[in-house]
């Protein structure tokens, strides 16, 4: 760049041209710590306002009352809310419902994906691997809400499944939690067979050798020494299940019959009651959940392997 | 180096919250409702060129949608009105939506309009500026969900009953009451469907009129605490055999073809659907009777055209247009005249008095009972969906 232009080199020295993005990259190299602040500004001041504000912002309006006739939302300080939410009936009755389901979802994924992702990781070849892992996420490419109708119809009263089991005297689940529960672990499975499969890939094959010479059957090869490799994977996707099955209100209103669940309970009350402090004051509890989730998991200590 | 990040941390997170309080603040400044708003306008001026609707789906068709289906067209011509409309999906979503000051004409059911009057975001019509409003059926002039005090604060768009939805397979013989899906349902267990919203809680107050006299109900949206105890029993014992609630009418429509539901509450729209698909589903006004809607046209208190708003009110009350609205959505028309230029009127009723007066249409339940009564107060909308809730589970 410099030397392009001699005309005008002479005429200005080339420290002085270059001047001030020079200098500015001389401070940068010189100033790591300006660097990194440069560089994280931007996605910290994202981070901050989308989801540390939105989140304050959810927790004070649970505070806040509304007027319960022209629907504004009054600044009156009370912890009303909060009393109802903790101490009402129908409160405690869904969330055990919701974590209930919750639980049961996250139990069949993991019982399903551990032999999918090791089948995947430790025995089938590249090309069945590549194509494995292709089908893991083909359903993904399909509308949420296109898979939550197909499952309406296939537990239908004439729907397909009732077709497959009425010849050997068994009845579709029809709607209810039992449905709720089924496509919920159809709807997420991709998400804990990756991070299990990921987790998986990274055990050595050396290692499950190594217990093989030693003696070590399947069984204690796998609980002594591939379990526990893989635990942290494990973790990671039971907290995709189970976070994303507590948050759930689409999947429950199309096949769950009446039953509703925390996400109903916040959808009502932001969309039909119009009383935005109660339905934050309900979010709080899957937050709470969540937060207890984790807290229970670091201290198996699941999240420094991550 | 710890103590450095740490610091860095400790002043990040305080900046976060001083930047949330100030944000706090500056959202708490939206002021109380106000009273029943300005006087209605007396004579008309100059077109201002646009106007801005607020609507349900369906009820401001530019031809975007399907090319065949335009009503805006015609009135932009005749009128040099640019329209921009939005629509949204439930009463609560409008009311909410009025209060952004961003719209001068809204539609609005009977479960808002009183609401948006009390609040001061809509204004009273002086309905001798539109001509179209004489046609109107007398029976849906100077309702109370469109009239406060004999003045109205709109024009009558379009109506509809909640009617009764039976698999004439299953359920017979044909029925004449509400008994199907309440005190009678455990016949169809599993199998009864019901509109999931607070305000089905009037469709248990109207079968209650009808059947527990001594609870003295003479008007489902105004129900004291006893009264509205009594529905809620009623919708609890009903939960027991309800297969599912809907609320979107296309899950209703696939549940009977199903055989899935096979007795529940519906829209005349529905059974049009169902009718062309499957032969063995039938509707039925019962009885007892039943609740319905009936929307309005509004103009905003703080309208930024208001002649063009009443150009509109004017143009969308006019028969060919109603007919086109009114038929796009599957709803009775609001005028005779209508019915000229629609083939189905028979379907709905159209000018039916005595099938109108069986309907009881969506009203807010407020404290101040709206049947009149003054001796006590009435459960309001609020405690209604917190009921609903409960009655769920």
């Amino acid at each position: 760049m410099t030397t392009a232009d001699p005309v005008r080199a002479e005429r200005t020295p080339p420290p002085r041209r270059g001047g001030f993005a020079r200098r500015g990259s001389v401070f940068l190299t010189t100033h790591p710590r300006a660097r990194l602040a440069l560089l994280l500004s931007a996605p910290l001041l994202w981070l901050v306002v989308v989801y540390i504000v939105a989140l304050l912002l959810l927790l004070v309006t649970a505070f806040w009352t509304v007027d319960s006739f022209t629907g504004e939302i009054r600044i009156d300080w009370t912890f009303d809310n909060i009393v109802t939410v903790v101490t009402g009936a129908l409160y405690q009755t869904v969330t055990l419902r919701t974590v209930g389901v919750a639980a049961a979802v996250t139990v069949i994924d993991v019982a399903l994906a551990l032999p999918i992702a090791f089948y995947m990781a430790k025995v089938a070849g590249p090309r069945a691997q590549r194509a494995l892992v292709i089908a893991v996420l083909m359903p993904l490419w399909a509308s949420y809400l296109v898979k939550a109708y197909a499952w309406r119809s296939v537990l239908s009263q004439d729907g397909i499944l009732e077709w497959l089991l009425s010849p050997i005297g068994l009845h579709t689940p029809g709607y209810g939690l039992t449905a709720t529960i089924i496509t919920l672990s159809y709807l997420w499975l991709p998400y804990v067979i990756l991070p299990i499969y990921a987790g998986l890939e990274r055990v050595p094959d050396s290692l499950i050798e190594a217990s093989a010479d030693l003696g070590g059957g399947t069984w204690r090869t796998m609980r002594s020494v591939v379990l526990p490799l893989a635990f942290p994977a494990i973790v990671a996707g039971t907290i995709f299940s189970f976070s994303l099955s507590l948050g759930d209100y689409i999947t429950v209103n199309i096949v769950g019959g009446t039953s509703q669940m925390l996400g109903n309970l916040v959808y009502t009350n932001v969309g039909a009651a119009n009383n935005l402090p109660l339905a934050a004051a309900i979010a709080l509890i899957p937050i709470a959940i969540i937060f207890g989730y984790l807290a229970l998991v670091r201290r198996t200590g699941a999240l420094d392997n991550l | 180096m710890s103590t450095m990040t740490r610091g860095w941390r400790t002043a990040t997170a305080s900046t976060a919250a001083v930047a949330s309080i100030v944000l706090l603040a500056a959202c708490g400044t939206s002021g109380g409702g106000g009273t029943g708003g300005t006087s209605a306008q007396t004579e008309l001026g100059e077109l201002e060129g646009s106007v801005s609707i607020l609507a349900w789906p369906g009820y401001v068709e530019d031809g975007s949608n399907d090319p065949s289906v335009d009503w805006v067209s015609g009135f932009e011509e005749e009128t040099g009105c640019t329209v921009t409309s939005k629509s949204y999906g439930t009463s609560d979503e409008a009311v909410s939506l009025m209060k952004t000051g961003d719209y001068d004409v809204i539609a609005a059911s009977g479960d808002a309009t009183l609401r948006l009057i009390a609040a001061g975001d809509v204004a009273p019509v002086n309905t001798d500026l539109i001509p179209s409003y004489a046609g109107v059926f007398d029976f849906l002039k100077d309702k109370e969900w469109n009239s406060v005090d004999g003045q109205s604060y709109g024009v009558p768009h379009g109506y509809g009953a909640n009617l009764l939805l039976y698999n004439t397979d299953v359920v017979s013989p044909a029925p004449t009451s509400w008994d199907v899906v309440f005190d009678g349902a455990s016949a169809y267990s599993g199998k009864v469907t019901s509109y999931d919203s607070p305000i089905y809680i009037a469709d248990a107050a109207v079968y209650l009129m009808a059947h527990e006299p001594d609870l003295g109900i003479t008007n489902p949206y105004a129900l004291d605490e006893t009264q509205f105890a009594a529905a809620v029993d009623l919708l609890k014992a009903q939960r027991e055999h309800v297969g599912e609630y809907w609320s979107d009418y296309l899950k209703e429509i696939q549940a009977f073809e199903s055989g899935d539901s096979v007795v529940g509450t519906t829209w005349q729209v529905i059974q049009n659907v169902l009718a062309g698909e499957v032969s063995n589903t039938a509707v039925v006004l019962p009885d007892e009777g039943a609740t319905g809607w009936s929307d309005t046209w509004m103009i905003a208190s703080e309208a930024k055209s208001p002649n063009c708003a009443y150009a509109w009110l004017d143009w969308i009350a006019s028969p060919e247009v109603n007919a086109q609205a009114t038929a796009y959505f599957g709803e009775a028309p609001s005028s005779q005249e209508a019915c000229d230029f629609r083939d189905d009127c028979d379907a709905y009723h159209a000018g039916d008095a005595d099938y109108a007066s069986k309907i009881w249409y969506w009203t807010t339940p407020i404290a101040d009972c709206v049947d009149g009564r003054t001796d006590v107060e009435c459960v309001d909308y609020a405690e209604w969906t917190a009921a609903w809730s409960e009655i769920k589970g």
